[in-house]
């Protein structure tokens, strides 16, 4: 069965925003990367962020849990202002989970440490529950039977999965997933969709950067269109398929499509 | 589908080759005409050394006799001259009587690090281990406590003192050798630059000056009426020595490491120091086993050094040994002897280096 084709969205974004940003500006040494961003996020609410390379959608959304330290502007997590105090930094980063496309699993622990190291060090909790906690994401993500393994033994969408089980299990409040799909075989694609789809219907708030347009169609309440550092183009999946305003977003459509 | 798996070849054995005997010598060593030469000139060689170093060294040796027997048979080895000084090459001017309390600090210390080969028991409760092992030895060796009578430090030698130097400066020199790497790492400018300077200045100046330095030079600035213990001294100046060696070999490991690593601890919330200890560090330094041993190992053997300034190490008690009429000219034996100490504990090392590689390498 085709989760893809479902094509349900279900369960609303909510008005209550969790991150916003105003006017962020970032620069990598002269180069302007981002240049005046303005988003607000809601709750339950799930974009997707596509455009050509280059045009600072992963910078986006590594400012957001300051893996990227923007410049000018103000972003705001769950109440909180990313600024250099660093216990804000880490306590925005336990609720922001991220996903990247290399998947960066730590090659030294098994995939159960790999899952508990955050709940255990960070979160406090007691090795036993963790490990259970972890046990309840990986059954989620369809590898429950290669807790005991090591990263380098698992296929690369297997790794991308026990990633997003990972980050899950610091039960966070917002999930980065930045182009999760990118260095995956085509056939590992779909398992690695079938999970961020299923957590789509579960109700997380989603940033995804991704080149995947079905997904974008099938789960994103709104599809942001990047280009040159700035926010070309928002829109409802429907209207930026099917419709879409700007030039430049019509020239990426026809290229990628 | 069965059309399809109709059409796949079955699975087969790999082919097996059995060569016995005759077959490996034909493969291994006359396997053309230039390897059968130098097989032949090999076993040539071997033939006229071995049997003849045999012969000196089990045959025609003298094992427990005095020095008078050794010179009448100088055909063979004269091991007398090490069964005979046994106990001072080992323990040199620590009193005759008392010489059991350095040897029990020793049978301590080889438990010790013989337990902790296997990493299953390295719990808390082997690091308390060694706090009462490390505190009992020093009472052992200097006593003045629960009725064991003082000695002096500058009674200390031999083995002990090699075994003293060399475990002390190598399990210090590590984690400082460990901190400069980061610290060489490290964004704030100021740490970064004296961890640089320290490293550069150390890594620039011979081992010797340096002990020169600790023991001459160093003594001058104190104020009057103060001193330091010269093995303490000794000590400082292989530890300092050896860490700056380190510094650069695990600063090659972690930038062996990826970004992706530290910012996927990131992303979890883990601080700088969590990070480190939990991601970036265990793989590093696994990455540096090898090279890092390679400076232990020249670290222990650096340790003989301190024979320049007056310390009675291993190799300075074996040469006064050699400095006595009655013995002299008997140095080949003597320095077979110490080689094959400080062989044992280098074999050792590296030997438990690659079990360590091994065990780790599963991940």
């Amino acid at each position: 069965m085709n989760k893809l084709s479902k094509g349900k969205r279900g369960n609303q974004a909510i008005d209550d925003p969790i991150i916003e940003i105003s006017n962020m500006h970032k620069w990598f040494g002269d180069f302007h990367v981002l240049k005046g961003i303005d988003l607000t996020v809601q709750k339950k609410e799930r974009i997707v962020i596509c455009g050509p390379s280059g045009s600072g959608k992963s910078t986006l959304i590594r400012c957001i849990n300051r893996l990227e330290e923007h410049q000018k502007g103000k972003i705001t997590v769950d109440n909180i202002e990313l600024t250099n105090n660093v216990k804000n930094i880490e306590k925005i980063r336990t609720e922001v989970g991220m996903v990247f496309q290399n998947f960066n699993l730590f090659p030294h622990l098994t995939i159960i440490e790999n899952l508990t190291l955050g709940p255990i060090w960070v979160r406090k909790t007691p090795k036993a529950k963790a490990e259970e906690d972890a046990m309840f994401y990986l059954k989620k993500v369809n590898i429950e039977e290669q807790a005991k393994k090591y990263p380098g033994q698992l296929s690369g969408g297997q790794q991308q999965r026990v990633a997003i089980a990972r980050s899950l299990c610091m039960n966070p409040k917002v999930m980065l997933f930045d182009e999760p799909t990118s260095a995956l075989d085509p056939e590992m694609i779909k398992e690695v969709l079938d999970v961020m789809i299923d957590l789509a219907h579960e109700g997380m708030t989603m940033i995804v950067v991704t080149h995947e347009m079905g997904f974008a169609k099938s789960v994103a309440h709104r599809v942001l269109f990047m280009d040159f550092g700035q926010i070309v183009e928002t829109n409802t999946p429907e209207e930026f398929f099917t419709n879409p305003q700007n030039e430049r977003t019509k020239l990426f459509l026809s290229q990628i499509l | 589908m069965e059309a399809l798996s109709a059409n796949i070849k079955e699975d087969l054995k790999p082919p097996r080759v059995n060569i016995g005997i005759i077959g490996w010598v034909r493969a291994n060593l006359f396997n053309g005409v230039f390897n059968s030469i130098l097989t032949i000139v090999m076993l040539f060689l071997l033939w006229k050394t071995i049997p003849p170093l045999l012969q000196w060294a089990f045959i025609d040796s003298t094992w427990l006799a005095g020095s008078a027997s050794c010179r009448q048979s100088p055909e063979g080895a004269c091991w007398s001259i090490i069964s005979k000084n046994f106990r001072f090459i080992i323990f040199g001017f620590y009193p005759y009587e008392l010489q059991w309390r350095p040897l029990v600090a020793m049978i301590i210390l080889f438990s010790l690090l013989f337990y902790s080969r296997n990493r299953n028991n390295w719990k808390k409760s082997l690091g308390y281990a060694w706090i009462t092992g490390l505190i009992l030895m020093g009472i052992l060796m200097k006593g003045g406590l629960l009725g064991l009578k003082s000695v002096e430090t500058t009674q200390w030698g031999g083995l002990p003192l090699t075994l003293l130097l060399a475990v002390f400066g190598l399990t210090a020199a590590y984690p400082l050798g460990v901190v400069l790497a980061l610290g060489r790492q490290s964004k704030m400018k100021g740490v970064k630059v004296l961890s640089i300077l320290y490293i550069e200045l150390i890594r620039g100046v011979p081992l010797i000056s340096l002990l020169f330095m600790s023991s001459i030079i160093f003594p001058l600035f104190l104020p009057e009426g103060i001193t330091i213990n010269k093995i303490l001294r000794a000590q400082v100046a292989i530890i300092l020595f050896t860490a700056a060696y380190i510094a650069e070999v695990v600063r090659g490991g972690l930038q062996g490491m990826t970004q992706g690593q530290y910012e996927a601890a990131e992303a979890l919330g883990l601080n700088y120091y969590l990070t480190l200890r939990l991601v970036i560090l265990p793989q590093a330094l696994k990455i540096v086993i090898p090279p890092t041993v390679s400076i232990l190992i020249s670290a222990f053997k650096d340790t003989s050094l301190v024979v320049i300034i007056a310390l009675f190490d291993l190799l300075k008690t074996t040469q006064s040994v050699l400095s006595n009429p009655e013995w002299m000219g008997f140095s080949r034996e003597a320095y077979m002897f110490i080689a094959i100490l400080y062989f044992a504990g280098c074999f050792s090392m590296s030997n438990y280096s690659r079990k360590l590689e091994r065990e780790l390498s599963r991940g």
